[in-house]
């Protein structure tokens, strides 16, 4: 194994440990905007409130990480990506802000902080998506390396469904792990709303996995072969299937391992088809940046090997003390929000 | 107007907006540590580190939302920058994240959250941790800034500057002296709102009792700090700049030609072209001693650089002096609040304290004051005598969707600041809350 394909996987996890972890929160955040009653809005905005910044860190730590691996993707993407990612951005200001500006507003403006907190979860859930049907079906990439699409361009109807996938799945993420800081009638509805977004989510699975047929077949073409393929998708099934059998029986532990695996194969089923490009040219998919011809140079890439394996586990470390810290159903005191 | 000016301007305005907050939160993070630390004793320091935490919790928030804005904008705005130095920038920042901002978050969490879940001393801990993780943080994005300034370990191939020594780059020439002056000049920013407000709940006749407890420990904590920003941190800063940037110290001092003895200017009004300075008063031959160590020490002017090389002069100018006059005026202030203390006179003294309130914002002005002439002076290059800023912009976006953002931006920052501001003059006006064992 090279360091290019080292780092692909690193990015890969960070990427992983981002969807998993703040994917609860932007569920969190988007069931908050269905929700009317204020004992039950401080419980959502303090079952994720000690952890959320945390968690979002993965997005910035795998910002950076791409960075520094494959300079030209960061680059090319996001300048590509222009105006998409400025409302991400103004997003997750909103979103960043609205905890502590809640806590200490007057009661009748809370509920523009609810607002931003809702919108600001339900926009990234969204784009995350968008994101990455784009990627799935080619960006328009010239032999340069230069980007040459659209803003509405981006909003394509595949893209749409895939971001509707990535939707709901946070959704149905941060019901289960609602089902985890909660109690009694609370939980109960919380369990009501994992199921109706797991068939939302089973649903339009399917019509995405279908359109991606039509749009990037040359995805399929080398991953049938390998069995790791296979092993994936069974995972993803078994898992997608074990959703409603854990929330009827309540083991709601369980489920929210199911939910988090579903996620991570997701993610890894779509790095193996994309494997070795990082970003499929729609012009000619010789043009496409790849981990090879878009990284950094091997004395960069071995540097952050090290600072990744002197990092990485310190960071779970006190990430997964901080979760103990915090586990069970939340109760409200002075200091919540 | 062109692209290039439009992403300068956003650059600055977000930056300059995303660093009014770190340096708040990297001073209020020692100075709570030290007052949790008190606390553990001194039900007093006990009530004054819960209170400003609640002021970090909010200063946070609007630190991390505008700094998520920065994280990407290498990307968004500055592609062709991004690809010329990712090989060595993207290190410090991924490092970034990696050993400082999962630090200070999650700890940060735990600080506000986690009162009674965890034991005394793990609380403390949990404060350290959130002053060293934004010191950290700081620390990784000034090694990015200062090799921009000053490239070092590297060499450049395939239209990239490829990274040849990890270590040289890291503590480049200017790395470590930027670092502490700007570590240094948050502890101001920190101490000064720290005293401001406590000055400010003496004058309301609010808690006073903590608010003495309060305003002294601010007042000897920003004696120290500010007489340490001045020497040796702002003058050794100087120094590694005289040798490193010639024609940025030349634009910053005033020294329009080459001249032995050169004099420092203390005042004058500086026009552009032809460079000169009206109105001024100098020290003869001071700059040469402060930059060279000998009074007669011959320094190059800006007559001696290309015409198409050399840094807006009014602007790193201004921009320094004022930065430098601030710097004296906060060791009077807290030097003169000192010895009154010693007298015992200062809470009495209405006018001092007012003072005390109106200084807040100055460290933040410093700041910005001394972040101008440092990214203005290194102009008209991006990474000094490496990559001009014009050819660093993204290629595939134009001048519309910049302005678009800008304005987008503009508007999102003018209401969080508005927010901010009216909540934490409510937290202030609720004043301290004693905390008793059962009431937390
Ligand atoms: C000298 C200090 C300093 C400077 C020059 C900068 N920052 Fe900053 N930044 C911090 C010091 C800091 C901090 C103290 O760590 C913050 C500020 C307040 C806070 O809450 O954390 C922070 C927050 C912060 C965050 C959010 C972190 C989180 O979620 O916890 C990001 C992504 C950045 N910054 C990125 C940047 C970038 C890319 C910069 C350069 C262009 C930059 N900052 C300049
Ligand atoms: C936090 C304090 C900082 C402030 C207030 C600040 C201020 C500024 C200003 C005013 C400009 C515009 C200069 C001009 O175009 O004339 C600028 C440009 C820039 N700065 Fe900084 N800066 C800060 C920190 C940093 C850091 C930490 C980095 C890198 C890690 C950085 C990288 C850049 C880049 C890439 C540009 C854009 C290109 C340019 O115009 O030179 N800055 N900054
Ligand atoms: C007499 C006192 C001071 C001197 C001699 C001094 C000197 C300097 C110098 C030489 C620079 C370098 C600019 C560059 O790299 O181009 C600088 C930058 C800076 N100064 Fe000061 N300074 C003083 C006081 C202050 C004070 C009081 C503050 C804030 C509270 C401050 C904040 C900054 C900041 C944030 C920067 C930009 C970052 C950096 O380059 O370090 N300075 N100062």
């Amino acid at each position: 194994m090279d360091l290019n394909i080292i780092w692909f996987l690193l990015v890969g996890i960070l990427i992983i440990g981002y969807a998993v972890l703040d994917g609860f929160d932007l569920g969190v955040g988007i069931i908050h905007l269905f929700t009317k009653d204020e004992n039950e809005k401080r419980i959502n905005l303090n079952a994720i409130g000690p952890v959320w910044d945390g968690n979002e860190v993965w997005l910035l730590t795998g910002g950076g990480a791409l960075f520094a691996a494959f300079p030209i993707v960061y680059a090319t993407v996001f300048s590509g990506f222009y105006l998409a990612f400025m409302l991400l951005l103004a997003a997750l200001i909103f979103r960043a802000v609205s905890f502590e500006f809640r806590k200490y507003s007057e009661p009748k403006d809370k509920k523009y902080w609810d607002l931003a907190f809702g919108i600001g979860s339900l926009v990234p859930a969204l784009l995350y998506g968008v994101a990455i049907g784009n990627i799935l079906r080619g960006l328009p990439i010239d032999v340069k390396g230069a980007y040459h699409g659209s803003f509405l361009g981006l909003l394509n109807p595949y893209a749409l469904a895939v971001g509707a996938v990535s939707l709901v799945m946070f959704v149905m993420h941060g019901a289960i792990y609602m089902t985890l800081k909660t109690d009694g009638l609370l939980r109960d509805k919380m369990i009501r709303r994992a199921n109706t977004s797991w068939i939302v989510f089973v649903l339009l699975y399917f019509i995405a996995t279908f359109m991606t047929i039509f749009s990037g077949r040359w995805l399929f073409e080398s991953v049938l072969g390998f069995p790791i393929f296979w092993i994936l998708l069974a995972l993803l099934f078994i898992t997608i299937i074990y959703i409603p059998i854990g929330l009827k029986t309540k083991r709601f532990g369980n489920t929210f391992t199911a939910s988090t695996l579903i996620i991570t194969s997701m993610i890894l089923l779509v790095a193996l088809s994309l494997f070795p490009k990082l970003v499929p040219s729609s012009l000619d998919l010789g043009y496409s940046l790849t981990i090879y011809n878009a990284s950094s140079t091997p004395r960069t890439l071995e540097t952050m090997l090290i600072i990744a394996i002197i990092g990485v586990p310190i960071v779970l470390v006190y990430t997964i003390w901080i979760y103990r810290i915090f586990r069970g159903k939340v109760e409200l005191n002075k200091d919540s929000y | 107007m062109d692209a290039v000016l439009l992403a300068r301007i956003q650059f600055a305005m977000t930056i300059g907006f995303h660093f009014l907050f770190p340096p708040l939160s990297i001073g209020l993070g020692w100075m709570i540590f030290i007052s949790e630390l008190f606390g553990k004793k001194n039900q007093n320091y006990k009530a004054i580190g819960y209170f400003f935490g609640k002021i970090l919790g909010l200063i946070f928030a609007v630190g991390v939302a505008t700094g998520i804005v920065m994280e990407f904008q290498f990307g968004t705005n500055w592609s062709e920058y991004s690809k010329f130095v990712g090989d060595i920038f993207g290190a410090p920042l991924a490092a970034e994240g990696i050993f400082a901002f999962f630090l200070e978050s999650t700890f940060l969490g735990l600080y506000i959250f986690g009162r009674k879940k965890v034991s005394k001393n793990v609380h403390v801990f949990a404060s350290l941790m959130v002053a060293i993780g934004a010191t950290i943080s700081a620390f990784w994005i000034i090694v990015a800034n200062s090799w921009q300034q000053t490239p070092a370990g590297f060499i450049v191939q395939n239209n990239r500057a490829e990274l040849t020594d990890f270590w040289a780059a890291v503590f480049n020439p200017s790395t470590l002296v930027r670092f502490f002056h700007t570590l240094d000049a948050a502890l101001i920013s920190g101490a000064f709102l720290w005293a401001g407000i406590s000055a400010y709940m003496i004058l309301k006749n609010k808690q006073t009792e903590i608010a003495k407890v309060s305003l002294r420990f601010a007042i000897i904590f920003g004696l120290i700090v500010s007489l340490l920003e001045v020497y040796p941190f702002g003058h050794e800063h100087g120094r590694v700049m005289a040798r490193t940037q010639p024609e940025k110290f030349a634009a910053i001092m005033g020294l329009y030609n080459s001249q032995n003895a050169a004099p420092m200017v203390l005042f004058a009004f500086p026009t552009n072209m032809p460079p000169d300075l009206k109105a001024k008063i100098e020290i003869p031959g001071l700059l040469s001693w402060l930059a060279l160590g000998d009074v007669n020490a011959r320094l190059k002017g800006i007559n001696e650089f290309p015409a198409d090389e050399i840094p807006p002069l009014f602007l790193t100018f201004v921009s320094y002096h004022n930065m430098v006059v601030l710097g004296m005026y906060f060791i009077l202030i807290m030097a003169l609040s000192a010895y009154k203390i010693r007298k015992k006179t200062l809470w009495e003294n209405k006018k001092l304290l007012k003072v005390l309130f109106w200084s807040i914002p100055l460290p933040l002005i410093a700041s910005q004051l001394g972040w101008m002439a440092a990214e203005v002076g290194r102009q008209p290059w991006i990474v000094y005598h490496l990559l001009k800023t014009k050819d660093a912009v993204s290629v595939s976006v134009g001048a519309g969707e910049i302005l678009f953002s800008i304005i987008l931006f503009a508007l999102i920052y003018v209401l969080l600041f508005r927010v901010l501001f009216v909540l934490l003059k409510k937290k202030v006006n609720n004043g301290f809350e004693l905390l008793t064992e059962e009431a937390i």
